[in-house]
């Protein structure tokens, strides 16, 4: 496909790279040459130089024949203005970053419809969305969810005493009665899609996939179940920041924030008046010890530099405090941080590119079964798809044993209706089901890539 | 610096020099001639080298950056000449490797200055193998190796950056390889429209598919001992019109292509460049007048050589070593000022002396009025310090290398004109020179260390300077 993406900075370039990496056609525009200049080097991608918003530069950049145009410029406004004039000039499908909650209220779906944008995404809302639902199921690194929350899966780490350590998978069925599938484990720099011979080790990063109440059972049954975290201290008072306290607070939580700068705070405590609003330096082990981070459920941190994130969040874990999650905007200090024990991180820029690929690969096959979702796993080496089934699908029917499906593939779970199927050798396909699928080395675009 | 990527590298493109060896030893079975052997001895030895090279060199990560993009182009072009003498050493038709060596490099940069006296006695397949020297080094060895060869590597840019000439070089669309396929499906196409032009001349398709394989890559061997100038006007005025049609930056054919006529008739390079063009051959054609005493010829001789130096070819119709001062004097200026960038031609490009102009016309009116504020547009648009001060520094080394050349070949006992246009005939790519070096003669008189220094010349002044240089500093082969 050809698709332009306009603004290259930290998202539109991360977009552009994992769009590269799916085999498309990609176009960078931006105003800036020496950004242009670094793009061409590093990416196979044309770069031109310009205003998005100029006629002349998006026709240069050849979006009569565009069939996606993604505008992540930092300005909302220039963004659906761009969408706008691409979509007049002839590109067949936009993606407007954002972010202004006064644009994301009522008055959206009309200016999203009149300007010809067809999906909008938010990164901090999105963002938000996502440190919500770890929250909610703290002893997981992180929460996907499928299906409308019918069907989930959790990563973890497993530590060296943990149950699970030698034990293999097919076992596992057995000692706990509960119906899940370890769909992915990560073991050193090597990601697998397990089989039943596959025997787990303390330090893995695994990933188990079941319905919500079975993960609540089965973790209790592991001990490492941690209640739902219900004192949260924030620090750093960015958009993402609001979103999250704003969630956390409407289902009854308590929420500190804690900013070093006054008028922020100000504006804040207007904002979130239930919101216990603090001024001060959060690099301050002091303040954060006054405040009372040995008490807390959570630490999420989310200032705009990664170092400082990285450091207080180590802190906060040598405080004992039961959850932390840090935000880290560049991708070399990930690893990092890994390193330092920190293994719930959050990169806003890593779920955007997600939502846009995803996007992508449904426009790339609009005929035959359609994707629903797609997690990327394991710092993108593996993906968790969401496929929604035709009635005209040739896997209709196979029980899933006699399917010769590629390796490194693992249907993980089939909801048909309301019901969650773990599936087992014997169950089948069925039309209009929903199937989860787990893939790592594969670029799957329909749901029958995955056989050989 | 990535040395396994850039040893990996060569040798899958020495894999594919084995293939390319595998053509002239085609013809030369067709003409049943015993040079076959050495065809097959050098594609045998490529092949195995690069092999070798590709097996111990496998890399462990795939990223190049610039640096590497140039050593991997120089060492590339080094490795492809020495191999591609191969053929005429083993098969003793040129018996010394210096001789040999200087042809293919001739031939691979496309300048077309031969070291034969008598080019007719050479078999049709070592003929072939010059002729397609050009073809290939004409758009470059590593742009037919992208566009072909799946997936060298992500950043293959450095590549393309370090091979083509000019002082921008950019992709058609949004894929490397797509745009290296582009550029070789233009210029494939153009290759066989000149193949049939000619042979509706009544050539013969041997002889019409050599000498369009020596416009195309506007080299030059001819296969004739007068050239050019023993066929009829038609093919003269043929090639003439392909010779320019190739000096064209390519770019602009792929605009016409996608229907974007109006930015391909903008180019002020191009409208330079027919500008230099009109000009000469109106002036030679005064000049050379009385000489022929017939409008036609004098029009045909003078566009015919003007189109053949612009274009660094070195095609000849007749020996303008006899022609007036003036006419010559424009000829050594073509000679410098080359093609346009993004074309297969040589020299030191119209688009960078465009820019050049605009500098001075910049630099003038900054001395007038101090404050003034200037910017310099190219191509609508205008260009950052970065690229203006590449171009400065490209004419400083440009200039420090010619006159380089120029004095170690003034060790040879020859007139000063015929030494100083042997430097730019060979620096330039163009071919002939004047004098002792003119169309009607070789550079068979030269010592071998000449012949060695002129080879490096013509290398020089194919990668346009720098990858060699960065290739021979040691600094780029530092462990950090």
């Amino acid at each position: 496909m050809n698709i332009i993406v306009v603004g290259c900075g930290k998202i539109g370039t991360t977009v552009l790279s994992s769009l590269v990496n799916e085999n498309h056609d990609v176009i960078g525009v931006d105003n800036d040459p020496a950004v242009i200049e670094q793009l061409t080097n590093i990416y196979d991608v044309m770069g031109v130089c310009g205003n998005g918003t100029d006629c002349d530069t998006l026709s240069e950049a050849n979006v009569q024949k565009a069939e996606l145009v993604i505008a992540t410029t930092g300005s909302d406004e220039l963004n659906m203005l761009c969408c706008f004039i691409a979509r007049k000039i002839g590109a067949k499908h936009t993606i407007a970053r954002i972010r202004n909650p006064e644009y994301n209220d009522r008055s959206f779906g009309f200016m999203c419809r009149h300007l010809g944008i067809s999906l909008s995404i938010n990164p901090e809302l999105t963002a938000a969305h996502e440190l919500y639902n770890i929250l909610k199921l703290p002893s997981a690194a992180k929460v996907e969810t499928f299906s409308k929350r019918n069907f989930e899966m959790v990563e973890l780490k497993l530590k060296p005493d943990s149950p699970l350590d030698g034990i293999a998978l097919s076992e596992m069925r057995k000692k706990f009665k509960a119906s899940f599938l370890i769909c992915v484990v990560q073991r050193g720099d090597k990601v697998v899609i397990p089989d039943g011979n596959f025997i787990l080790k303390g330090g893995d990063k695994i990933g188990i996939a079941a319905t919500p109440a079975e993960i609540q059972r089965l973790l209790k049954e592991l001990k490492i179940m941690q209640k739902q975290a219900r004192s949260v201290m924030i620090l750093g008072a960015s958009t993402t920041a609001y979103y999250l306290a704003k969630m956390l607070l409407n289902s009854g939580n308590s929420v500190k924030i804690i900013e070093k700068n006054p008028d922020r705070c100000q504006h804040f405590s207007e904002l979130l008046p239930d919101a216990v609003i603090i001024n001060g330096d959060g690099a301050q082990q002091e303040l954060l010890l006054e405040e009372g981070i040995r008490s807390v459920d959570a630490f999420v941190s989310l200032t705009g530099m990664d170092e400082q994130n990285i450091l207080i969040s180590y802190f906060a874990s040598s405080q004992n405090v039961p959850k932390v999650i840090c935000k880290i905007n560049r991708d070399e200090f990930t690893a990092t941080a890994d390193r330092l024990g920190l293994d719930c991180i959050i990169s806003p820029k890593k779920i955007i590119s997600d939502v846009i690929v995803r996007y992508a690969r449904a426009l790339h096959n609009s005929i035959g079964s359609n994707m629903e979702t797609l997690y990327r796993l394991m710092d993108g080496s593996a993906e968790a798809l969401e496929f929604n089934i035709s009635s005209d699908c040739s896997l209709i029917g196979i029980p899933l044993k006699k399917m010769k499906t590629k390796d490194n593939i693992l249907i993980a779970g089939i909801i048909r209706g309301r019901k969650t199927i773990i599936p087992s050798g014997e169950d089948t396909i069925q039309a209009l089901d929903n199937v989860i699928i787990f893939a790592s080395g594969h670029i799957l675009n329909d749901v029958t890539d995955i056989l050989k | 610096m990535n040395y396994r990527m850039i040893f990996y590298t060569t040798g899958k493109i020495l894999q594919v020099n084995s293939l390319l060896l595998m053509l002239p030893a085609v013809v030369s079975l067709i003409y049943r001639e015993s040079c076959v052997f050495s065809f097959l001895l050098a594609a045998v030895i490529s092949v195995t080298a690069g092999f070798i090279l590709s097996l111990i060199f496998k890399p462990k990560n795939h990223l190049i950056y610039a640096k590497e993009g140039f050593v991997i182009v120089s060492l590339t072009w080094i490795l492809l000449s020495l191999i591609g003498a191969l053929p005429f050493v083993l098969s003793r038709e040129i018996p010394f490797f210096f001789d040999a060596f200087f042809e293919t490099v001739s031939g691979f940069t496309t300048t077309g200055a031969s070291i034969l006296t008598d080019v007719e006695k050479l078999s049709n397949g070592l003929l072939f193998w010059r002729s397609f020297t050009h073809w290939i080094g004409g758009m470059g060895v590593l742009v037919f190796v992208m566009a072909f060869i799946p997936n060298v590597s992500d950043r293959s840019i450095h590549l393309m950056r370090a091979e083509m000439p000019g002082p921008i070089v950019g992709k058609l669309v949004p894929r490397i390889r797509d745009t290296a396929k582009i550029l070789y499906i233009i210029y494939i196409v153009l290759t066989l429209v000149e193949v049939v032009m000619l042979c509706a001349g009544g050539m013969s398709v041997f002889e019409s598919l050599l000498h369009s394989f020596g416009t195309a890559g506007t080299g030059g061997f001819g296969i004739k001992a007068d050239s050019i100038g023993g066929y009829s006007p038609y093919i003269q005025w043929v090639i003439a019109i392909f010779m320019l049609i190739f000096g064209v930056n390519f770019n602009l054919y792929y605009l016409i292509l996608i229907r974007r006529f109006r930015s391909a008739i903008k180019s002020s390079e191009l409208w330079a460049y027919i500008c230099i063009v009109l000009f000469s051959v109106s002036a030679i054609s005064f000049n050379i007048y009385p000489m022929y005493k017939n409008i036609e010829e004098a029009l045909r001789q003078a566009a015919f050589q003007v189109s053949s130096i612009i274009t660094t070819t070195g095609y000849a119709t007749t020996d303008f070593n006899n022609w007036p001062v003036l006419s010559k004097g424009i000829l050594m200026l073509l000679m410098i000022s080359g093609g346009c960038a993004g074309s297969t031609a040589g020299g030191f490009k119209i688009s960078r002396i465009v820019i050049l102009f605009k500098m001075i016309r910049k630099e003038i009116r900054r001395l007038i009025h101090p404050h003034s504020v200037d910017t310099v547009k190219f191509e609508g648009k205008a260009l950052d310090n970065q690229t203006l001060y590449g171009v400065g520094a490209y004419l400083a080394m440009y200039s420090i290398c010619a006159l380089s050349i120029f004095l170690l070949l003034c060790i040879e006992p020859f007139d000063i004109e015929t030494t100083l246009t042997a430097m730019l005939a060979c620096f330039n790519n163009v071919g002939p020179g004047l004098g002792a070096v003119g169309p009607a003669s070789s550079f068979a008189d030269f010592s071998a260390f000449s012949k060695l220094i002129l080879s490096f010349a013509m290398l020089l002044g194919r990668l346009e300077i720098f990858p060699l240089i960065i290739a021979l500093n040691p600094s780029t082969w530092k462990k950090r």
